[in-house]
């Protein structure tokens, strides 16, 4: 546990010296003049747009992040060849694939809770300026803590997303990963569509082979729940369970399998 | 006594090529016995196989046959590798970190206590010469300050056996006597250091035992002493008073004739030529013996000797299968 906590803090500390924190303020940027500018251009629909950009653009900053830090976490170490001296020590791949995993979670979850704050001042603000005629029209309370579910699900997705770039990583050049990961996110949206792609086409192969993809990619749409949040529809606790559970066991299975590959990799 | 490093025929192929793919043998079946306390000195030109059986001790590559141990322990065990410590060859490190930052963290791999790590970094990085720089970023750090770094963190859980490859590597000629002292230090401690170089004195200087890999198979190993002393192809004999007309006389028997100063000259024989018959010769002729030494091979000779009869030939598993069966 001790070389995976250890792992884990330096790939914080790496995100933090490449600048990634930089994204918070341009996030609290975009949501502050965007408040500002819809607040003139809109009357009464400005907590739900900000509402939906806040929540939007975490997902999109997280999604950036996941991306371009995590294809990078396994295959910039062996290309500089730090992995040699780092695999010398008292530390096994499983190990170092877990640690970097964790580092890039904690540098998600970090940035996350922050864009979730910023959220929550920028709303609060309108809250507290908002006449309260205005506040009556609104579908849900402008400091919403049903947000939160749509954040926790935002980070779930993060969290699946990372383990796709983490998976990608062990074995593939950065280009390729994120091509790939990129891939993968895109299909992982429209995983919904492969399910009824016989309505669509009449190839009985195509249908099999959508439908065999239908069970292997990640349905990410599930842990979208933006739109019921902001319209003040309910998201129960136990779909929050179940996708969650699904998420986290998706995780566990390709960090699984990125483990196995990296254990049997020869590093030349 | 469990030896510090035991290797039995170790053996690694590499698939090379893009489209048609195939099998090169970087490592033939190595087996290498080395003691506790011992500095052993593994030797080769580049691509001969010294960094590819490091990496395999390290396992940072899996071998194709054959088995290693550490300390009685096989290579993968991870405990194992808390007693060791390994300098990579040109290595690399997080260029984002300081040079504390880096032993920090590997301090705490090893499970050091914060206090403790505090002390050893420290001291470690004063032994290596890395004075108020451990506070700046490893990417301002030139490939010499980098390579003393390397040698801190080899040795910061204070190992029992100590892996360094190419550790001269990218030092100035003071940065190269400071690693001698230090390797020099670290036998008197009783560490175990197995280090690989193609740098021959350094072996000179520093090696009991040694061994010579070339084309990725054993060329030799032993004493340094045991290696050398068969290898006499000479003799060289130095007289004084000698005229060109002595010269003459025993020209025929003599391989190269070298002028030290007016009279005085380096005969050098070869060996199947019986050096008193030329000495008793000259000495009745009227000049006077200075020296007859047996010349010996230095190190670079017999290197040089071994590796252009190992170097030639495919470097498949097929043929070196076969040159074993011949």
């Amino acid at each position: 546990m001790r070389a995976v906590r250890t792992v884990a803090v330096n790939v914080f500390r790496e995100s933090v010296r490449d600048r990634v924190p930089y994204n918070l303020v341009l996030f609290a940027v975009l949501l502050i003049s965007s408040s500002y500018l819809i607040g003139q251009l809109t009357a009464g629909q400005d907590v739900k747009i900000i509402k939906d950009l806040g929540l939007a653009a975490t997902a999109v900053f997280g999604l950036f992040i996941s991306i371009f830090i995590g294809i990078g976490l396994v295959s910039k170490e062996v290309e500089r060849r730090s992995i040699y001296a780092l695999l010398s020590k008292p530390i096994s791949r499983p190990q170092f694939i877990a640690g970097k995993y964790a580092g890039l979670v904690l540098t998600l979850a970090v940035n996350v809770a922050v864009m979730s704050i910023a959220l929550y001042l920028v709303l609060g603000y309108m809250v507290w300026t908002a006449p309260p005629t205005i506040r009556a029209g609104w579908d849900a309370p402008g400091l919403d803590p049903a947000l939160l579910k749509a954040i926790f699900l935002i980070f779930i997705e993060l969290m699946l997303i990372t383990a796709i770039a983490v998976f990608f990583s062990t074995f593939s050049t950065p280009i390729l990963s994120a091509a790939l990961t990129f891939g993968l996110f895109v299909a992982g949206h429209f995983n919904a569509d492969l399910k009824n792609f016989d309505r669509v086409v009449n190839s009985r192969a195509a249908v099999l082979l959508a439908r065999g993809a239908y069970h292997v990619l990640p349905d990410l749409s599930a842990f979208d729940v933006k739109t019921q949040v902001v319209h003040g529809l309910p998201v129960t606790a136990g779909y929050l369970a179940t996708t969650t559970a699904y998420g986290l066991a998706y995780v566990a299975g390709l960090l699984l399998i990125a483990t196995l590959v990296f254990s049997n990799r020869d590093f030349k | 006594m469990t030896p510090a490093i035991s290797i039995e025929e170790l053996t690694k192929d590499y698939a090379v090529g893009f489209w048609r793919r195939r099998p090169y043998r970087a490592l033939d079946r190595l087996s290498l016995e080395i003691e506790p306390g011992e500095v052993f000195g593994f030797l080769g030109p580049n691509g001969a196989g010294k960094t590819t059986t490091l990496k395999l001790l390290m396992q940072l590559i899996y071998p194709t046959s054959g088995r290693a141990e550490i300390l009685g322990r096989p290579v993968g065990d991870v405990a194992m590798r808390q007693r060791i410590g390994y300098l990579p060859e040109n290595p690399s490190f997080y260029d984002y970190l300081t040079a504390e930052e880096l032993l920090n963290y590997f301090g705490e791999l090893f499970g050091l206590a914060a206090a403790d790590r505090r002390t050893r970094v420290s001291a470690l990085l004063d032994r290596v010469g890395i004075g108020a720089e451990r506070r700046l970023q490893l990417r301002k750090f030139s490939k010499g300050m980098i390579q003393r770094v390397g040698i801190a963190q080899a040795l910061l859980n204070e190992p029992e056996v100590i892996f360094l490859d190419e550790p001269m590597s990218g030092l100035d000629p003071l940065g190269r006597r400071d690693v001698r002292s230090l390797i020099l230090e670290l036998r008197d401690q009783g560490r175990t250091i197995f280090f690989s170089s193609h740098i021959l004195a350094d072996a000179e200087a520093l090696c009991r035992r040694v061994a010579v890999v070339a084309g990725g198979r054993l060329a030799a190993s032993g004493r340094l002493s045991d290696i050398l002393a068969f290898q006499v192809r000479g003799w060289e004999l130095v007289m004084s008073s000698v005229t060109p007309e002595m010269l003459a006389r025993v020209q025929p028997s003599v391989r190269r004739v070298t002028e030290i100063s007016p009279g005085r000259y380096a005969l050098e024989l070869s060996l199947d030529q019986a050096p008193e018959r030329v000495l008793t010769d000259l000495a009745a002729a009227g000049a006077t013996l200075i020296s007859l030494n047996p010349m010996r091979d230095t190190l670079e000779d017999f290197f040089m000797r071994r590796v252009a009869e190992a170097g030639s030939g495919a470097r498949t598993p097929q043929a070196e299968e076969s040159r074993a069966r011949r």
